[in-house]
């Protein structure tokens, strides 16, 4: 456990490495650096979590304190990392999977441009993420925050030489960044405050806040939006869907393992200050449900099979921050388990079938690749069914069916119709894509053929989307609560609920309706359809996600520009110009007065000369 | 009372035609001679103010100028053959070199 701090350490040194010295290390040199000492750090987070789970420490933590950042009279930062139940689940999860996707990528990107700068990019992105989760500071959370939000950058604008994925870069480091400002607002707050911001003090501190009084209010919903822009969640969500324009495997990385999943990370840190302001709590759980609902809709119309997955991330992210909403912090951690593992499956299988097709996107534009690449159809399909939650195969169900248990047993029953109306969605349209991919003719025939390097994480991941349901079943399938108990000592038990049986009956049935729903349609090619028919004013207005992208353009950007466009040619500035386009036209005028000719300079002396004495003598 | 308007007007006469010759001549003698000239008319002016008023501070400046007129000669002469040697001309229209080059 001594080795804690190696785990960031080592992509980062990886990074550093890659970094300085990468083109000249060699394609498989910079592979092999780039996916083993994200290897190495999982390794070590895997020793550690045994060792945990063996002899836990007795106060439910372990703080590793390296030195003191700041000091100042009021505010002392240590940078410390702190390791308990929750972090280490996060460590395991982002290291675990963060090395799967990097051994995907030594095939996926291999022969790209920049290849030596991509493994680099990626081992910072962990090593942020890395830092960011085991944190003892929210000081240096924020650095991890941040340097997360500028590995999204890089990343997303991978393929830089395109204009359009420059902007969708920049897109998402400006909304992240409005976000970060009202985070970094909830920092200060915090600070003044309490003149501390270490994690577990802080946490202690707001124990013993007066509920719903002003301060944890103001501190948590300033927290919050921060979280709701890393997150993806509305009205902050805009980013994600533009950020596929990065490769794919730095999809699954930023979807799965690192980036959305932070705003989910901080609140439950620190969920003795949210608990303390029920406004801001009802706020999550609304948001959640929103962002749910909306990113459920945008995703049945969308023709690109990343956006799809992007949209589904929303919705799934929106699920754990309902959760959140409610206090049912161990499900929200589940669901996010359960999502880390089927999402990087999913996006690791649509790019492994995208590579196979010259990197088509376009959904309608595949067809019938079942027959033809029968084990990304596999791989793919166990992470949709995942995904739509298909009761008892999948780990989907099991972490969706404790969030809707946790939402019924919620004050309002609303929660609980979004949160069933979400997963009916989810099952249309994650089977939509199945069945449009999969199934009918097909359309363009794959080239190539699969390495191990490809084969390798996608059976990993798919194994875990099937199994890792059940360390956390409900009552009537054995009810093991291993990974509620294994959190316990930072989430403490949540209330003992007693559901009626019609609800995890409900949940069962609802996605097997959308299944069949989307098959329906399927066999009456309306999916199909969709490609060629005209768009209705509804469908564009749900396809567009309600539309948050022109709102914002409109409010927002335009005036920005307009802006931008009066001030180009600073106002201000215009006057100096002129003084200065003033004395230039006069120099023009006077040097023409300078002839060398002698006789005219005494002539003009003699009627200076001459004006003068008249002024004298008659003024 | 001595009657003074005569000089007066005999200097503002030399003076005139100083600045005539000043302002027509490109010759550089001649200028120099006509600067000499209106220097001399200064001369005049101030003997016969001293005159008018009884005072003798107009001879002594009428000494100053003679001796400025000396030395601003030797040094124009000095000019006017160094310009000479570099333009083989005494022509002041066409000693132009401080004129701004367009």
């Amino acid at each position: 456990m001594t080795l804690l701090w190696a785990i960031p350490a080592l992509p980062l040194v990886g990074a550093i490495v890659l970094g300085l010295a990468g083109p000249a290390l060699g394609s498989r040199m910079s592979a092999i650096i780039g996916t083993a000492s994200v290897g190495l750090a999982a390794i070590i987070a895997g020793c550690i979590g045994i060792g945990w789970l063996q002899h836990p420490p007795p106060s439910g933590a372990f703080v590793q304190t390296l030195w003191t950042w700041v000091s100042l009279p009021g505010l002392t930062v240590r940078f410390g990392l702190y390791l308990d139940p929750l972090s280490l689940l996060m460590v395991l999860v982002i290291t675990i999977i963060g090395g799967l996707i990097h051994l995907f990528s030594t095939h996926y990107m291999a022969g790209e441009a920049g290849y030596s700068r991509y493994f680099a990019y990626l081992n910072l992105f962990v090593a942020a993420m890395l830092l960011l989760v085991l944190a003892d500071d929210l000081l240096i959370l924020f650095v991890g925050w941040e340097g997360v939000g500028v590995c999204s950058y890089l990343l997303v604008g991978f393929w830089f030489a395109d204009p359009a994925n420059g902007a969708a870069a920049q897109k998402s480091f400006i909304v992240t960044r409005i976000a970060d400002i009202a985070m970094l607002a909830g920092l200060l707050l915090l600070s003044t405050r309490i003149g501390t911001l270490n994690i577990h003090d802080l946490t202690t501190t707001s124990a013993h806040w007066p509920r719903g009084a002003l301060l944890p209010e103001a501190a948590a919903a300033l927290l919050l939006l921060g979280g709701l822009g890393k997150s993806a969640q509305v009205p902050l969500h805009t980013w994600l869907p533009d950020a596929m324009a990065g490769p794919t495997p730095v999809s699954a990385l930023i979807h799965a393992a690192t980036m959305v999943t932070a705003g989910v990370y901080l609140v439950v840190r620190l969920h003795p200050l949210f608990m303390q302001a029920p406004w801001v709590m009802h706020g999550i759980a609304i948001g959640g449900a929103l962002t749910l609902l909306i990113a459920a809709g945008a995703g049945l119309f969308q023709t690109d099979i990343k956006r799809v997955l992007a949209y589904s991330t929303m919705s799934q992210i929106g699920y754990m921050f309902i959760a959140l909403g409610v206090g049912a912090w161990s499900a929200a951690m589940f669901h996010f388990l359960t999502h880390a593992v089927f999402k990087a499956l999913l996006f690791l299988s649509a790019g492994a079938v995208t590579m196979r097709l010259h990197h088509e996107q376009n959904i309608f534009a595949m067809g019938g690749l079942r027959r033809p690449l029968p084990l990304a159809f596999i791989c793919f399909l166990i992470g949709a069914a995942s995904l739509a939650a298909l009761p008892i195969v999948t780990a989907g169900f099991f972490s969706k069916e404790m969030i809707l248990g946790a939402l019924w047993a919620a004050p309002s029953p609303a929660l609980w119709i979004a949160g069933i109306t979400g997963a009916l969605l989810t099952a249309i349209y994650s089977f939509r894509l199945v069945f449009t991919v999969f199934f009918g003719r097909i359309i363009t025939a794959p080239s190539g053929t699969y390495g191990i390097r490809i084969l390798l994480p996608l059976f990993i991941l798919a194994l875990a989307a099937v199994c890792i349901g059940w360390l956390e079943t409900p009552g009537f399938l054995g009810g093991n609560h291993l990974l509620s108990a294994f959190l316990r000592p930072t989430n403490g038990t949540g209330a003992a609920q007693i559901i009626s049986p019609l609800i995890p009956l409900t949940g069962c049935m609802v996605p097997l309706l959308g299944v069949s729903i989307a098959w329906t349609l399927h066999r009456k090619g309306f999916w199909r359809m969709q490609a060629h028919r005209a768009q209705t004013p509804l469908a564009g207005f749900l396809k567009s996600a309600c539309g948050f992208d022109a709102a914002y353009r409109a409010l927002l950007v335009w005036p920005f520009l307009q802006l931008v466009a009066a001030l180009r040619y600073d106002p201000v500035d215009q006057v100096s110009v002129w003084a200065e386009q003033a004395a230039t036209a006069l120099h023009r005028r006077l040097r023409a007065t300078q002839t060398g000719h002698l006789r005219r300079y005494a002539a003009w002396m003699m009627a200076g000369a001459v004006a003068t004495i008249a002024m004298v003598l008659f003024a | 009372m001595i009657a003074w308007p005569a000089p007066a007007g005999l200097a503002l006469a030399l003076f005139l035609l100083g600045l005539l010759g000043l302002l027509t001549r490109t010759n550089l003698i001649f200028v120099l001679m006509s600067i000499e000239i209106m220097l001399n008319a200064a001369g005049l002016l101030f003997i016969t103010a001293g005159m008018r008023w009884g005072d003798p501070d107009g001879q002594i400046m009428l000494i100053l100028v003679l001796n400025l007129a000396g030395a601003e000669l030797a040094l124009g002469l000095v000019l006017l053959l160094r310009l000479r040697s570099r333009l083989t001309t005494l022509d002041g229209d066409s000693a132009t070199l401080s004129r701004d080059a367009p």
